[in-house]
């Protein structure tokens, strides 16, 4: 067995070890094993890959000791650093976390490129094109996921929009193709590193120009979109190293995060483009006014209401994690439960700052995934509900979107709680949603109002529900 | 290398496997696309090979510099996404108790 033939069957079990992991990760139920499966085909093929070794350039000889040491190290480094912050990061903070990760890989991707570009043979175009080609999806990615990173994370809390930024952003793309084009026109296949370098700062500039201006809920979008980049740029770079694992794993997650993208926008009612690359509500219209008022409604009497109920629907918003509530929630519910009340979870698809991410902190809270609903699956449950609970969400139940042709949610798919019987909104005031858009929900008939703060109002609910014994 | 991963071969690799992709994301539902996400972040992160193989055959000061960065960013995706992943899911239980194996 020669070194080549050992990493070649070892990257071949890798792509198969990936597709079989992804696989599992269909259902809950095999999800975690699923995971470790995966886990396995990138360990093998790393480990395995310190066999190249054997087989370096010529002029690398010399350097081979250093390299493997450098090798282990940084291998070490990152590892025990990512292992480290990927167990203390908190769920609510999960999607910030994912971005920063996912930026290092397209960071890691620039890298192989850079390698590449200043290898001292001359490139052929043919490996010149995609080098470039996956050094600049890669780049944006990084500095992308990075500025992503920083928003979530409170780090960065204004959206800044230049005057004129969709010109300036095209002008710096434009320039960073055009030294692209002349690396591979002019150079004869050897890039210089002054060249190089304004390439790679070129890019960067452009991730950071790009992401600066989107707000922080369009970010599920944006985190997904840069998944699907870094795939991409993986995959363009392993076509220049002849390394099909990378190809396919690149591309089995470029596809998958682009597909994820696309649920993802028209979960929002938006195009990709619009949240890319324009405001919120800059076009569309503010929408009917509304008219009539809220009534508010003691806690306590919501509570004793939901416990004489037959059916109950939660309907969970990010106003609930960022409360910290669903702990709270999750043992109002059980009480519920206890008293013969059915009740199931209605998760809208951006509820959170990441598809899915709602149903990530009711989990944490211990909420079993069969009472998480989907859209599709519960919304025709409404009408035979007795109590809709609305907690920290807003657009999704606004009755607007399917009736109200001037609302720029209009068209928005949205959770039908206005259909139960009762609704309840549990609410911090009187404001608006994230859209700028008035409820009309909140002012129907069958909807009251209970105000506070997340947490404490399900303290009351508790309280509540437990003084009846 | 004499992999040859060239014209139609590469593209009917990429045309495969972005089928794939599709076919197995299409199928996942929407409650574990967190998890989801941040599994194929992690998957992503097999792009630490080919760091590794930069920085081995690194030649000069400057590629060991840039290659060891690549391998740490590489190693960082993959070990991260791991690591998350596999927390969120083990938190998805059923109402049967454990539920998961």
């Amino acid at each position: 067995m020669t070194p080549k033939l050992v990493i070649d069957a070892t990257d071949f079990a890798a792509a198969l070890l990936f597709i079989l992991g992804l696989k599992r990760m269909s259902s809950p139920v095999t999800a975690r094993n699923g995971i470790v499966v995966a886990g396995w085909g990138v360990l093998v093929a790393t480990l395995a890959s310190f066999l190249y070794a054997f087989g370096v350039r010529p002029e690398a000889q010399a350097h081979l000791g250093m390299n493997l040491a450098l090798g282990i190290l940084a291998l070490a480094i990152g590892v025990v650093w990512a292992w480290w912050s990927g167990l203390k990061v908190p769920m609510t903070a999960m999607p910030q976390m994912v971005a920063l990760y996912n930026g290092m890989g397209g960071g890691a991707a620039a890298c192989i490129a850079a390698v590449e570009l200043s290898a001292g043979e001359a490139l052929t175009p043919a490996r010149m094109i995609p080098a470039l080609i996956g050094a600049l999806i890669g780049a944006v990615s990084l500095s992308g996921s990075l500025i992503a990173w920083a928003k979530l994370d409170g780090k960065i809390n204004k959206t800044l929009h230049l005057k004129g930024q969709q010109a300036i952003n095209s002008l710096v793309l434009a320039a960073t193709a055009a030294v692209g084009l002349y690396i591979i026109l002019a150079t004869g296949g050897r890039s210089t590193p002054a060249l190089s370098a304004s390439f790679f700062v070129g890019a960067l500039v452009f991730g950071v120009l790009m992401t600066l201006p989107i707000g922080g809920a369009d970010m599920p979008v944006v985190i997904s979109l840069y998944n699907a980049f870094t795939g991409l740029a993986v995959a363009i770079e392993g076509y220049v190293l002849q390394k099909p694992v990378l190809v396919i794993a690149g591309v089995v997650v470029g596809a998958a995060g682009s597909l994820l993208t696309l649920l993802m926008a028209r979960a929002m009612n938006r195009s990709v483009s619009n949240v890319l690359f324009s405001r919120f509500g800059a076009v569309a219209g503010s929408g009917a006014e509304v008219t009539g008022t809220m009534k508010p409604v003691e806690a306590s009497d919501a509570a004793v209401n939901m416990r004489y109920a037959s059916r109950v629907l939660i309907i969970p918003g990010y106003g609930l994690a960022v409360a910290q509530a669903q702990y709270k929630l999750y043992e109002f519910v059980k009480l519920l439960q206890a008293a013969g009340v059915e009740v199931k979870f209605a998760v809208h698809p951006v509820a959170g700052r990441m598809p899915g991410h709602m149903d990530v902190l009711l989990a944490e809270a211990g909420v079993p995934y069969d009472l998480m609903k989907e859209l599709d699956e519960i919304n025709d449950e409404f009408a035979s509900t007795d109590v809709a609970l609305v907690i920290g969400a807003n657009d999704v139940v606004n009755p607007a979107a399917r009736t109200d042709k001037t609302s720029p949610i209009y068209g928005m798919p949205i959770l039908n709680a206005d259909h139960a019987h009762q609704v309840y909104v549990i609410k911090r005031g009187q404001g608006k949603g994230y859209s700028g858009v008035e409820n009309e929900l909140f002012f129907a008939d069958n909807c009251n109002m209970v105000y506070g703060d997340a947490q404490a109002v399900l303290v009351k609910f508790i309280a509540a529900v437990k003084e009846l014994g | 290398m004499e992999t040859a991963l060239v014209g139609f071969i590469a593209l009917y690799i990429v045309m495969l496997a972005a089928f794939t992709g599709i076919e197995i994301i299409g199928r996942v539902p929407a409650i574990l696309h967190t998890p989801l996400m941040s599994g194929s972040n992690f998957v992503h992160g097999i792009v630490v090979v080919g760091a590794l193989y930069a920085l081995l055959n690194a030649a000069n000061p400057a590629q060991q510099i840039i290659g060891f960065v690549g391998v740490l960013l590489g190693a960082g995706n993959a070990a991260g996404g791991y690591v998350v992943t596999k927390r969120m899911l083990e938190m998805f239980k059923s109402s049967g108790g454990g539920g998961h194996k």
